[in-house]
């Protein structure tokens, strides 16, 4: 049960930036493919129907082309996840969990979606979800619209928002009503 | 049969017939057994009674891994599905786990409804005001964390987080991957994974055997509705201690029975050729058939039981008892008087006896009834040839003439003196190589006697790894007078354990407590929660300020109070969760009471090695009172391997020991009877350069000695000392039928073990590998150290 939730979690690991270019999905994905990778900051805040108010986490979050994606956050509690390749290890409070992707095929999806997003993989993305482009080079926003059942039934929509190559925002909208929003902060050179 | 006519043939047939019927009755009524307890020391130390008891019964000792391989990853899924249905419905099997959720639901309802029994955080302070208030802070942390979803759909219910924390203290143990099939495979995903516990003890090879015939025809239905070629693609492989028990039982007894039977083939023909009468050939087999009677009703009478090990062993003898007939029809069969050499033969009896009678003292019961087996079996096999053979002999027995083959051979002996130098050479050679190689010239480990296959052994490593399979190497024991009892004492020893583990000691440890605490601690738990009313209002206040509201959480006042007057958990109220195994396998109950098994996982920081010093110390300082010491006894930490191998090497030790005093006993007695220290000399010098170049050919050739190898020393020495003794008697070369007899003996014995040495199991090569060459080379030393000046004098 940890695991299947923990890896079906994992999409809440956020993007990072990615340097800008034309116009098009296609241009978007190759801009967003020539990221590198790098590290920026987050406050990630979930609404939920059981809480009176949001609740909010913040930290930070590391990029490594392509596979590679950490998120250290810092408060409320000191906390870390690392997806590497087909790996997603979480390290809470001197315990530690590792799971398969491959064990939980939905959940691999729908990190695959972030990570594909961040890699500009536009082929690994359209397997699972129907792509939506809207605004511009500037300001634009991609929206995930999942075609795969078993994924609809946890996830109904992820929207990822950003300027030029860089994602600023992820936002994910869980099938049971509840949201989260992760804002990113400007990449740290 | 006339010769039967004579008195003394009746009188002798007589006696050897009631002997025979009073013999085989005592093997009828003889137990023979093929367990475990041949190890048990026969005063064991509370570790080893433990340590045999676990390889015996334990959990362990009752699992099975399956891998099915072969196919596509589809086919390998729906397979390891109706295998498991079908095994799942076999009573054989007390568990069946594929990776299937078919127990994990059960497992986490029973969990979740019993929750505040169950966990360790419940305490007065933990649903206080303040202790609420800390609890659904962690709570709501635990929700912006990416696992938070996990505890989303429970929080309303277990806001204070019980469930979240019991599964982690069970998440600590591997377990393999699921595929996209919902069943468990390898990691490279071409092998679906079971692991089945069967009810049987490991040490029920009959059950075992059972067991694992209906997994193979449970896998034969569960391929079949697959297309030919695709169920054709599939493959079974299985492994465990008890397949290791099935496997080396067929094994052994397959290799025992091919190579008794290339043996007695070998032997038989060349009696035939000698003796040329089928009746003589027979006749020489009955000291062999009285001499195993006697051996076993000796061990029968003098243990109680007599093990399969000791018959295996003890046949072994026919090297011996073939060679008594040998010299009575080759040497007697020429119309010499048994009188004549008799006392030559009895005085190999005797030192044969020396050699064998130490190994009574061996704390091993193994090795204790190998000897008196032996003693038992040679002596009798040896009165039969004195006293009913010669009876019985045709009086138109005329053995063809080995005079000239005696000539011939003493031609070679007086030539093979020319290399006399050959044997102090040979001998300080050997010495030097076993100086050279002393530090690793004996495998003190256990495994090394195990029959199982190197195969094998890879196959079981292998799937073990893949299933992430307990060894259960490290043990610490508790016992009880009852259950509760036993659980009471696990209990308290949470707290030196978790300190363990705090050091880095201990990986992890597991109790039965986790899943059935005792019902003074459940009690204890269950009365941390106040009434309905007193919780609403605690929560109330712990809850204010934060954005989880108290009104929210009307379904955790419910079943909180609904915990409070649940019936204590029993162990029958777990039936049908997998949880239910676990405590069976770590609370088990003894002849008077119960004991708690607490399986220590080692850290892998340390080479996956835990530092008993370290655990002993703390268990000796865990500050049990001392009503309870009296009642439970200390806390045992065990670690099986050390245990196993400390008991065999013990073994071993001992072994070699009692060697060395059983041959200096035979000095002692060949001192008595020859009063010749140069005659002794003679008839110990061949024997002690065979045995010394033997060790140092095996050393040489990479081969570590175990127990089986000394065991062949021991037999070189009592078959190789008739050959020397032939040759001390007299004070040149013997006559040549005795020298033709000593080759007959020679080669029966050769043919006999040499066929050992070329078995897989390692303690019949290692029988065989010793005594086949050692025999021959007491006798070429014999030849080449006999008087060379009186060859010339040799009757023509």
């Amino acid at each position: 049960m940890i695991r299947r939730l923990l890896a079906t979690l994992a999409l809440l690991l956020a993007a990072s930036p990615a340097p800008a270019a034309g116009w098009g999905l296609e241009q978007l994905m190759a801009t967003l493919a020539d990221n590198r990778g790098g590290r920026v900051s987050f406050v990630e805040t979930r609404y939920m129907a059981l809480l009176d108010a949001p609740i909010e986490s913040s930290g930070e979050l590391v990029y490594v082309a392509p596979a590679r994606l950490e998120r250290h956050t810092v408060k409320p509690r000191p906390e870390t996840m690392v997806l590497d390749g087909d790996t997603l290890k979480l390290s809470r409070e001197g315990q530690a969990h590792t799971v398969r992707l491959r064990d939980y095929p939905e959940a691999a999806a729908l990190i695959d979606s972030i990570r594909a997003t961040l890699a500009g993989d536009r082929a690994a993305l359209e397997k699972t979800y129907a792509l939506k482009l809207s605004g511009n080079a500037e300001r634009w926003a991609l929206d995930l619209l999942p075609a795969d059942p078993a994924v609809a039934r946890l996830v109904s929509r992820i929207r990822l928002a950003g300027n030029g190559g860089e994602v600023r925002e992820v936002e994910i909208f869980q099938a049971d009503g509840d949201r989260s929003v992760m804002r990113i902060g400007k990449p740290q050179r | 049969m006339s010769w039967l006519r004579r008195p003394r043939a009746r009188l002798a047939l007589a006696v050897w017939i009631a002997l025979v019927a009073v013999l085989a009755a005592i093997v009828a009524r003889s137990h023979f057994t093929a367990d475990m307890s041949v190890f048990l020391p026969r005063e064991p130390t509370p570790e080893q009674r433990l340590l045999v008891e676990q390889l015996r019964e334990g959990m362990v000792s009752r699992l099975i891994l399956v891998g099915v391989e072969g196919g596509d990853a589809q086919a390998r899924a729906e397979t390891s599905r109706r295998l498991a249905a079908s095994l799942r419905a076999d009573t054989r099997f007390a568990s069946v786990n594929n990776g299937e959720t078919t127990h994990l639901q059960a497992d986490q309802r029973w969990l979740f409804d019993n929750r505040y029994a169950l966990s360790p955080r419940m305490t007065p302070a933990h649903f206080s005001e303040a202790g609420l208030r800390t609890a659904l802070q962690d709570t709501l942390d635990f929700l912006a964390s990416p696992a938070g979803l996990l505890a989303k759909p429970l929080v309303t219910r277990d806001p204070t987080g019980e469930m979240m924390g019991l599964l982690q203290g069970l998440a600590s143990g591997g377990q393999p991957q699921r595929d996209e099939h919902g069943v468990w495979t390898s990691r490279d995903g071409d092998t679906a994974l079971l692991v089945l516990l069967t009810r049987a003890s490991g040490a029920d090879i009959d059950a075992q055997e059972a067991a694992m015939a209906a997994v193979r025809a449970a896998f034969d239905a569960a391929r079949a509705p697959q297309s030919p070629i695709a169920g054709g693609a599939l493959k079974l492989e299985m492994t465990g201690p008890g397949v290791f028990s099935v496997e080396s039982r067929d094994t052994i007894k397959s290799e025992v029975s091919r190579i008794a039977t290339l043996g007695t083939v070998l032997v038989v023909t060349l009696l035939l050729l000698v003796y040329r009468s089928p009746t003589v050939l027979l006749l020489s087999l009955l000291p062999m058939i009285t001499g195993a009677l006697a051996g076993i009703a000796a061990v029968g009478l003098g243990f109680g039981t007599v093990h399969g090990l000791t018959l295996g062993f003890g046949t072994t003898l026919i090297g011996e008892a073939v060679d008594y007939a040998i010299y009575l029809f080759v040497q007697g069969g020429s119309g010499r008087e048994i009188r004549q050499f008799w006392p030559t033969i009895r005085l190999g009896l005797l030192t044969s006896i020396a050699g064998f009678v130490a190994l009574f003292l061996s704390g091993f019961p193994g090795l204790a009834q190998l000897g008196v087996y032996s003693v038992a079996g040679i002596t009798v096999a040896a009165l039969t040839t004195r006293y009913l053979l010669p009876a019985l002999l045709p009086e138109s027995f005329r053995l063809r003439d080995v005079t000239p083959l005696g000539r011939r051979l003493a031609a070679l002996a007086a030539a093979s003196t020319r290399l006399r130098w050959l044997v102090p050479v040979l001998t300080i050679a050997a010495l030097a190589v076993l100086v050279v190689k002393r530090d690793n010239l004996w495998n003190s480990e256990l495994l090394a006697l195990s029959p199982v296959p190197a195969a094998a052994l890879e196959l079981d490593l292998r799937l073990r790894a893949e299933m992430g399979a307990p060894d259960s190497r490290y043990l610490v024991v508790v016992n009880g007078a009852d259950a509760d009892a036993a659980l009471r004492a696990a209990e308290r020893l949470a707290p030196t354990l978790d300190a363990l583990r705090e050091q880095g000691v201990l990986d992890g440890w597991d109790s039965p407590a986790r899943y059935l605490p005792s019902l003074a601690t459940q009690q204890a738990r269950l009365a941390a929660i106040p009434d309905r009313t007193e919780l609403e209002r605690r929560l109330n206040v712990a809850a204010t300020g934060l954005p989880l509201s108290a009104s929210r959480l009307t379904p955790f006042l419910d079943e909180a109070e609904a915990a409070r007057n649940r019936p204590p958990l029993t162990r029958a109220g777990m039936e049908g969760t997998s949880l239910s195994m676990a405590v069976d396998a770590m609370l088990l109950s003894t002849g008077h009471g119960a004991r708690a098994l607490l399986p220590l996982r080692a850290p892998a920081a340390n080479g996956h090695v835990v530092d008993a010093a370290k655990v002993r110390t703390a268990l000796a300082q865990a500050g049990m009172a001392q009503a309870e010491l009296a009642q439970a006894g200390e806390p045992l930490f065990l670690d099986l391997k050390h245990e196993s191998d400390a008991l065999y090497a013990g073994y071993l030790d001992e072994a070699i020991k009692l060697s060395l005093g059983g041959a200096a006993a035979v000095v002692l007695i060949l001192l008595l009877f020859q009063r010749s220290p140069r005659q002794v000399w003679r008839a110990c010098a061949p024997l002690v350069a065979a045995v010394l170049v033997v060790c140092a050919g095996l050393a040489l050739a990479g081969e570590q000695l175990i127990l089986l190898h000394l065991v062949g020393m021991l037999l070189i020495v009592a078959v190789g000392s008739n050959y020397t003794l032939f040759f001390a008697a007299e004070d040149g070369l013997p006559d040549p039928r005795t020298l033709a007899s000593l080759l007959f003996a020679t080669l029966t014995t050769v043919s006999g073990f040499g066929l050992l040495a070329i078995s897989q199991v390692p303690v019949l090569h290692a029988i065989g590998i010793t005594v086949g060459p050692g025999a021959l080379l007491s006798l070429a030393f014999c030849a080449m150290l006999s008087p060379a000046r009186r060859v010339g004098e040799q009757p023509a």
